[in-house]
């Protein structure tokens, strides 16, 4: 079973914004009835420019729902152009995240909104003009997989096809899809120096697992060259959010309930820090 | 809220009476039968009491029975070692419809410069027996083609291909996990060299399965480093559950006319009222030709993980051949290999039963379900176009 986190199950037992707007001033349609997901995203925008209704049709899993619901949610209210600046990872926060098996329900949530604000600016897209189908099984584009390499920054062709579905079927364009990521890859560290490079944004699971790498890889060995070494400590610093950060027990919710279940679940030396941010 | 646990064609639970029956082998007697002390001694006949059991069951002699790891080993067991007994013979043949466990190992030792053919099937999981006669060489070491289909419960007429097969000279192996306990089998009476079977698709614990070796036929062992299972499969004997498997086929006899009425007429049941309740559905796989537990049924324009999850909501669970639940992108290779439109394959359900279940199960289904479909296609741009 996919670990969906409760804000996904929610949108897709409970989707937001279904059905049809009449006379819509964009639509963008992506996926297909063969790749087992599809959507359709209908704006409505006001003479400001800013979207004042939207509504999905979808065809997909529960991911496939969700982030079509998520989206609608997104970018009502906001204007074309801030709409135009919302990624597929945005979309996965909105939802507390995506099995990264499924990024590719993000991925093509954000396609249909570009299409809908293309279709809305009277552009025609014709999707595989754009570029060369790489993966013939899904249909996928150079242009497509570069993209979502440089946005997600993308390594591996695993995570490409998580991400776009390029390579999930039967496998030939694996050689293609290395040398894109060895192209973009290659391009993105060239003329990049070292300390400007950011990262893409990582979950916390993602950076502690990076934190330890570094740890083990880089800082430990320089430290023990020296005779020291290092260690990660027993305390967990955490912000509240949501109701949490004006409640008056929030002192209590950290001591008894987050660092309870911490010591019960993890190790009984655990200290939760607060931090006000 | 109710549970319906409709997906036994994945797995089972295990029978009370087989839990019971393996209880005393975690401590009290826990022995290991190749000992030479009382505490193998004592162990040693429940082993070759369910060695018996088994055989039984099957038909079989109780020294053709060979204990495994489960039913992907035995297909690897059969195979690799009819390839290492004939090592002249390099050409397999399979269908496009076998498990992974023959499918994926076919595929890897094609690689290794074997030749494979993978049998077609027609739009109801058929095969051709003409297409088999015409692909088997002088070359071919090993046919190997499954009892009953896993996804669709399509059943191949094992007797008249192992006919064929043999009249060649050609070894025979049949994966026949989703069959045993289903249907009756004789192997007394099916001219069949290799069988392969599965314990915990019979109510018997994951984790134990059998290979038969039809007596006479060549093998070499997979697994190496023991004179176990008379030096065709190394390792100590999982005991406990060997004991289950044992008590599992002796129940499997009991409850199999029960297979072919009471539980057949429940799936037919949940058959004909979902056909008459859901427009645009329709069944996968020949009908007439089916195991009586199992239903592979397509509802059109909407996506099979969506309804597995809304099911799951209701309590019961079921599996589907849609791409996002076949854990790749790929939609289910059975239906495909059937030609079923890829609308069909995305939205297809398979409800497989057990002798648990009950008559409110499937009304419960019948209940729930309906309005499942209706939900997912309100939100389907296809359902729309369609209507």
């Amino acid at each position: 079973m996919w670990n969906y986190s409760e804000k996904l199950k929610d949108h897709f037992y409970n989707p937001r914004n279904v059905g049809v707007i009449e006379n819509p001033d964009g639509v963008g349609e992506v996926g297909s009835l063969a790749c087992g997901d599809a959507l359709k995203l209908m704006i409505k925008v006001d003479e400001q420019g800013r979207i004042v209704d939207a509504k999905f049709q979808t065809f997909g899993c529960g991911s496939a729902i969700a982030s079509a619901s998520a989206l609608t949610e997104m970018i009502k209210g906001k204007t074309i152009e801030e709409a135009e600046k919302i990624t597929n990872q945005d979309i996965a926060d909105y939802l507390d995240g995506i099995p990264e098996e499924k990024m590719h329900c993000s991925v093509m949530g954000r396609e249909a909104l570009e299409a809908a604000i293309a279709n809305y600016r009277g552009i025609v897209i014709k999707k595989k003009e754009e570029g060369e189908i790489v993966c013939q099984c899904f249909g996928v584009t150079d242009r497509e997989i570069i993209r979502a390499i440089k946005e997600n920054n993308l390594t591996t062709v695993e995570q490409v096809k998580n991400y776009t579905k390029a390579g999930g079927g039967c496998g030939s364009c694996h050689p293609q899809i290395e040398a894109l990521i060895a192209q973009v890859q290659g391009e993105s560290k060239e003329g990049i120096p070292e300390a400007t490079f950011s990262p893409k944004r990582l979950t916390n699971l993602q950076k502690i697992k990076l934190i330890e790498e570094v740890l083990e890889k880089e800082i430990r060995p320089a430290l023990k060259m020296d005779g020291g070494d290092i260690e990660l400590n027993n305390q967990v610093f955490v912000a509240l959010r949501g109701k949490c950060t004006a409640c008056p027990s929030s002192g209590y919710t950290r001591e008894k309930y987050i660092e309870g279940k911490l010591r019960e679940l993890v190790s009984k030396d655990i200290v939760v820090v607060e931090v006000k941010s | 809220m109710r549970e319906v646990y409709v997906d036994n064609n994945a797995t089972t639970r295990v029978a009370p009476e087989v839990k019971e029956a393996m209880l005393p082998f975690f401590d009290e007697l826990y022995g290991n039968p190749s000992s030479m002390h009382h505490f193998g001694g004592r162990v040693e006949k429940y082993l070759t009491q369910a060695r018996e059991q088994v055989a039984e069951f099957l038909g079989a002699e109780p020294e053709e029975i060979v204990f495994t790891s489960g039913g992907t080993e035995s297909d690897n067991a059969a195979i690799y070692g009819t390839l290492a007994s004939y090592p002249e013979k390099r050409h397999i043949v399979t269908t496009k419809v076998e498990h992974n466990a023959v499918l994926h190992y076919c595929r890897y030792l094609k690689k290794n410069g074997y030749r494979i053919t993978e049998l077609s099937v027609d739009r109801l999981g058929r095969l051709n027996l003409d297409e088999l006669q015409k692909s088997l060489t002088d070359e071919t070491a090993i046919v190997s083609i499954m009892y009953a289909n896993n996804e669709t419960g399509v059943i191949f007429p094992i007797a008249e291909i192992g006919e064929i097969v043999k009249s060649r000279g050609i070894v025979f192996h049949t994966d026949a996990v989703q069959a045993v306990g289903k249907i009756p089998i004789d192997l007394s009476k099916l001219p069949v060299d290799f069988l392969s079977l599965s314990g915990h698709k019979l109510h018997a614990p994951k984790g134990v399965g059998v290979l038969y070796i039809r007596k006479g036929t060549r093998f070499s062992p997979l697994i190496i480093g023991g004179h176990q299972e008379r030096g065709r499969r190394a390792g100590t004997e999982n005991v406990p559950y060997i004991i289950g498997l044992g008590k599992a086929c002796e129940l499997a006899q009991l409850f199999m006319e029960e297979e072919q009425t009471r539980i057949c007429h429940l799936r037919d049941q949940l058959e004909n009222e979902l056909l008459k309740r859901i427009p645009k559905s329709q069944v996968n796989g020949d009908r007439d030709n089916r195991l009586p537990n199992t239903l592979n049924i397509s509802f059109e324009s909407v996506e099979g993980e969506s309804i597995l999850l809304l099911l799951s909501k209701e309590g019961i669970a079921a599996s589907s051949g849609s791409a996002c639940t076949s854990g790749s992108l790929e939609p289910s290779h059975v239906l495909r290999a059937m030609g079923v439109p890829f609308n069909v394959i995305h939205g297809s359900v398979r409800f497989s039963l057990s002798r648990y279940n009950t008559e409110e199960d499937i009304a419960y289904i019948i209940e729930k379900l309906p309005p499942i479909i209706s939900r997912l296609r309100e939100l389907s741009p296809f359902w729309s176009q369609a209507s």
